[in-house]
Parts: C-alpha cells; sequence; structure tokens
C-alpha cells in the first residue's frame, strides 16, 4: 500500500497511462493547430480531393512550423543569456 | 463486476478494476473532446466549422443552399485529409527528432 500522499496517482499503473494519454492529447493539440493554421496557408478552394501540391504544402507547413518554433526556443535562449535583442543574435 | 470500492491505494483486485474503469471513461472523455475541438464553439470559433464557413458561405442569405451544402460537405473531407497530411507529417517529424538523440 503505497500512502505517499499523491493520492490516486499512487497507482503507478494510472501513473504511467495519464502520462502517455497526455501526451498523446498534446500530440493532437498540435496536429488541431497547425492544421488550423496550414488550412490558411495552403487551401484554396476545397475540391473532390486533396491534390499532390496543396499536399505537399501541408508537409512543408508543419517542417517549417517546427523549424520556426525551434529557432524561436533557441533565440530566446541566447537572448536570455544576456545577448540584448532578437535581432542582434542574427549578425553570429 | 464483482466490487466497486474506491480504495485506490490496494492495488489489489478492486484497485484495478476502478483503474480499468478510469482508464476507460478518460479514454472516452478524450475521444469526445477530440471531436468538439473540430466541431464545437468553444471560446473561439470551432476550427472545421470556422474555415468552411469561411470557404463556402458568401454572403449569408435566408438558408444554405444546395452549393453551400455541397461545397461544406466536400470541405469537410478536405479538412480530415488535411488533418491526416498533417497527423503523418507531423509523425516523421519527432521520429526523426528522436532518432537523432
Amino acid at each position: 500500500v503505497n500512502m505517499d500522499g499523491q493520492g490516486v496517482t499512487a497507482d503507478p499503473q494510472l501513473q504511467q497511462f495519464i502520462e502517455v494519454e497526455s501526451q498523446k492529447q498534446r500530440f493532437q493539440q498540435l496536429v488541431h493547430q497547425m492544421t488550423e493554421v496550414c488550412w490558411e496557408k495552403c487551401m484554396d478552394k476545397p475540391g473532390p480531393k486533396l491534390d499532390s501540391r496543396t499536399e505537399t504544402c501541408f508537409v512543408n507547413c508543419v517542417e517549417r512550423f517546427i523549424d520556426t518554433s525551434q529557432f524561436i526556443l533557441n533565440r530566446l535562449e541566447q537572448t536570455q543569456r544576456g545577448r540584448g535583442s532578437f535581432s542582434e543574435t542574427m549578425s553570429e | 463486476m464483482d466490487n466497486f470500492t474506491s480504495d485506490f491505494s490496494s492495488g489489489v483486485g478492486s484497485g484495478k478494476m476502478d483503474t480499468g474503469t478510469i482508464m476507460e471513461q478518460v479514454k472516452v472523455q478524450i475521444a469526445v473532446a477530440n471531436a468538439q475541438e473540430l466541431l464545437q464553439a468553444s471560446n473561439r470559433p470551432a476550427r472545421m466549422t470556422d474555415k468552411c464557413f469561411k470557404k463556402c458561405i458568401g454572403k449569408p442569405g435566408g438558408s444554405l443552399d444546395n452549393s453551400e451544402q455541397k461545397c461544406i460537405a466536400m470541405c469537410m473531407d478536405r479538412y480530415m485529409d488535411a488533418w491526416n497530411t498533417v497527423s503523418r507529417a507531423y509523425n516523421s517529424r519527432l521520429q526523426r527528432e528522436r532518432a537523432r538523440i
């Protein structure tokens, strides 16, 4: 009997389940978000199917979205180390 | 379906049964939330509804005419196609990132 004060999450099986489901949820949320954003960039008039050019646009959009996110995180990290403004770091 | 005690700390018999029930309920709730994400308005317009309204409805009339309805139906299918494409692309990217570590 585990009485470490965590209550319900003392069950390791439940704990793991929660972590896995949370991760899946984060994934789903990002798919929702990227689909919405990339729809604006890639979709013209909805047709009878997704043509290959549009599909490629969506794939590129996902990749560039993640690249953008990583770029921003990296620059934020650098500027927090006292290197000044965002655009100053571009001269490296 | 023998025992419905809510003793989560036991880890034996009855405790495991409740864990399983909890898991099932959580999965159902997540599935419902996911569908709502696409369809229902929360504090901002629902994604699919919003996008298809924008693509298909010009000047709002007294009802949805046939061409508008056809457009919305096609738009829904294309939105799900897009969602699946994005899901696959994101999954590939995540796998590539993990392979690098």
